[in-house]
């Protein structure tokens, strides 16, 4: 049984990329589609023994807080090679794509860094992230947030892990208009992707350590939707029996985490997409915003780690950025890469820097500019 | 002169002819305006009669205390209690014979003060009582009032928003199917007539209570067809109300604003989804649902209940429930129904016991139980 199971791994894993709907229903009948792990670092060492990384740059602020964070990777002698790759929108046929040098080089680095990208107004445009996402086939979104030491809101110790499915849910992107007036929007909900995304979620937790894994969900409206989802989910966690699994109700789990966010620190939660769309964004808020919380899109052969925030062209080119989300993102990124120590020590000289308070940036209530800031923490290493 | 049955007929042919023109004029407004909602209770005998729905949970302990303090204050209102419950036992049919109950006594009466019912999440579990009651008497608007609560501190000051939610589609609608096994299609719908019909309830609701903004909470940006329909309803809608200012946000970057700085916020109008999420979390910045009041708006009937709809099976039974957010939801009530003296009273020994802070019940950080509470209550009133 064991055997059949391990040489059927890979051929399935083959039927995922080329025909993902035929995939599902043989992943119905098998019940399990991911014997192996999911989404591991598959990257190799080039012939300087460094690690090819694309970097997009990104607008307004992208290449400050980008060139602040090679800057710290440089300090920090990590083996990485920057390969800067454009994204630049085209137009083809009527489809917005990204240039397809850039889509090699991720490909072939199987990691990506990414600032923030200004959205271009105008009809028929996908968003860029969107894009990404759906050429990388990224899966899943990874949220964690933590409070800052150096700086206060109303919530302390704040040390959330949230995972949000990416691909589909609510924003599936099936829409039509029944009658005029009248439109339906469908919350497209398989098992396949639930399982991908749980089991990735059960994994995450193990590396880092933390023993439960809960679903947020809302079944008790949506029960054949987000039904399946936990249903999937009370499958996957036989398979993890070390980690402890439960569900809680959408409602709960947000009127729980605004009032104390404090039981969330020992759990990983994984949830649908808008769910997860939402609650890391409040999350953000509990611990100051988006400029402080680091977000990896994962997928099965290639990784994207970004900031989230927007591209701020108000302030690009003026030095008054914060770099921290790209850098946090980073460090994310470094992990994912099995870099674990590079990253330990990058994490402690910004948490210290943070921590005291002297040389910050203008949105943190401090008068530093971006590349004094990168010099603090380089000080630090 | 006319006879007085050729005048009657006269009139309907005028009617039915209106009503044509303005279905020609316009195919969006086949609802009633709000101001055409405005209904009469039944009354009898100088008393009124209301429904009392005290749901699951904690809902027994708390209708309790709001009776104690409504009779001690001899409020000319007598109570039709249905015991309709959502947790399952016994018979299933009685389940769903005693919420048929429900919905011809709300017929009946217009008029409810209801707790929160019981949903399974099993699938072979009944459908969520509390959507179906809404969806079948067309209760379309929620309202949640979210403040601070003077003298009882949280991590957020100045807090005083309003969350006004669409109940009837969206998506709660209903409408599940799995395609192949593993595959699975939930549909939420966005329609025009409801959509304004909402954003009109929130800018009367906004104009009526003297609050100066309207945010409207939307993901059009990815669900282009469904949330654009939703905003471009609410800011064509805007356009009748000059004197309010509106605006319009992310559901995901409002809940996160609402974390960091609610207070820049007044009235919020949103589909369901979004609202159930936003007064979740609103709850929590001012100390949880035991302290949100909360009413559903109808074509023909009003339905007061808790703000934030927490059952609370947790802490059934043990005299520990907060019964604030039901109390301020039935003064809601009585001011719904004229009744201002005895709201006022009321409202002001519950706010006062609660400043006082020598009684408050466990999720306030107190131990006072309902009971204890309630009784602080009623000697408050005794005082006034």
């Amino acid at each position: 049984m064991l055997s059949i199971r391990a040489v059927a791994a890979p051929l399935r894993r083959q039927c995922l990329a080329t025909a993902p709907r035929a995939a599902a229903t043989l992943s119905f009948q098998n019940r399990r589609f991911y014997s192996d792990k999911v989404a591991k670092f598959t990257g190799v060492k080039g012939a300087d023994g460094r690690y090819p990384v694309s970097i997009i740059e990104g607008d307004g602020i992208g290449p400050e807080i980008s060139q602040a964070v090679k800057d710290i990777f440089e300090a920090a002698k990590t083996p990485i090679s920057w390969e800067p790759v454009d994204v630049t929108p085209r137009l083809v046929d009527g489809k917005t794509t990204i240039p397809s040098e850039t889509i090699e080089s991720i490909q072939r680095n199987k990691v990506a860094l990414k600032g923030p990208l200004a959205t271009p107004v105008g009809k028929g445009h996908v968003s860029l992230n969107l894009t990404l996402r759906r050429t990388f086939n990224l899966f899943a979104n990874l949220r964690p947030c933590r409070s800052i030491a150096g700086y206060k809101t109303a919530y302390d110790n704040v040390d959330t892990v949230l995972i949000r499915e990416n691909t589909e849910g609510e924003y599936s992107g099936i829409e039509h208009v029944v009658v005029d007036g009248v439109v339906q929007s469908i919350k497209l909900i398989t098992r396949e992707a639930s399982e991908r995304v749980l089991r990735f979620a059960f994994q995450h937790a193990e590396e880092i350590g933390r023993k439960k894994v809960r679903v947020v969900h809302k079944a008790t409206i949506m029960k054949m939707s987000d039904g399946l989802f936990l249903k999937t989910a009370r499958d996957v966690a036989k398979d993890f029996p070390g980690i402890e699994f439960d569900a809680e109700l959408l409602d709960n789990t947000c009127l729980k985490m605004v009032t104390d966010p404090l039981p969330y620190n020992d759990k990983v939660l994984v949830m649908p997409n808008l769910y997860g769309d939402i609650l890391s964004d409040m999350c953000a808020g509990l611990i100051g915003g988006l400029g402080l919380t680091p977000s990896g899109n994962i997928g099965d052969e290639c990784s994207i780690f970004e900031a989230v925030h927007g591209s701020a062209p108000d302030i690009a080119g003026k030095g008054l950025a914060n770099p921290t989300a790209l850098l946090l993102s980073s460090m994310m990124m470094l992990r994912h890469m099995g870099l674990t120590e590079y990253a330990n020590r990058i994490e402690k000289a910004t948490f210290d820097t943070l921590a005291e308070g002297k040389s910050l940036t203008g949105d943190l209530g401090g008068k530093a500019k971006t590349h004094e800031y990168a010099a603090a923490i380089i000080s630090k290493l | 002169m006319l006879s007085r049955n050729s005048a009657r007929a006269a009139q309907r042919l005028a009617r039915t002819a209106v009503r044509q023109q303005s279905h020609i004029q316009n195919a969006s407004r086949s609802f009633a305006t709000v101001q055409s909602d405005i209904f009469k209770p039944t009354k009898y005998g100088g008393k009124y009669t209301v429904t009392l729905i005290p749901g699951d949970g904690i809902g027994a302990e708390v209708a309790e205390s709001v009776k104690t303090v409504f009779k001690a204050d001899s409020v000319p209102i007598d109570w039709e209690q249905v015991d309709v419950s959502g947790v399952e036992s016994g018979s299933p049919g009685s389940l769903e014979e005693m919420f048929r109950e429900s919905v011809a006594s709300l017929k009946r009466n217009k008029l409810a003060l209801k707790g929160i019912l019981h949903t399974p999440i099993s699938r072979s579990g009944h459908q969520s009582f509390n959507v179906a009651l809404r969806q079948e008497l067309d209760i379309y608007a929620s309202i949640s009032l979210i403040k601070n609560i003077p003298g009882y501190n949280t991590r957020h000051k100045n807090v005083d928003l309003c969350i006004i939610r669409e109940n009837t589609e969206g998506e709660y609608s209903g409408l599940e199917h799995q395609s192949v096994p593993g595959v699975v299609e939930s549909l939420k719908i966005i329609t025009r007539a409801k959509s304004e019909r909402i954003a009109k309830f929130a800018f009367s609701f906004a104009l009526a209570n003297n609050r100066k903004k309207v945010t409207c909470i939307h993901k059009a940006n990815i669900m282009k067809l469904a949330d654009g329909l939703f905003r471009s309803t609410f800011q064509k809608t805007a356009a009748e109300y000059p004197t309010l200012e509106t605006n319009d946000m992310i559901v995901d970057n409002a809940s996160m604003q609402c974390v960091s700085r609610p207070q820049q916020f007044d009235v919020m109008v949103m589909p369901n989804l979004y609202g159930g999420i936003l007064s979740n979390i609103g709850a929590a910045l001012v100390g949880g649902p035991g302290i949100v009041p909360g009413c559903n708006m109808g074509r023909d009937v009003a339905v007061f209940e808790p703000g934030c709809r927490h059952v609370g099976l947790d802490i059934k039974g043990k005299d520990q429930a907060n019964p604030t957010a039901l109390l301020l939801s039935a003064t809601m009530l009585l001011r719904h129904l004229g009744l201002d003296d005895h709201a006022n009273r009321i409202s002001k020994a519950v706010y006062g016991v609660i400043a006082e802070g020598k009684y408050r019940t466990r999720d306030m950080g107190g131990d006072s139980t309902t009971h204890e509470f309630t009784r602080a209550i009623l000697d408050k009133m005794d005082t006034l």
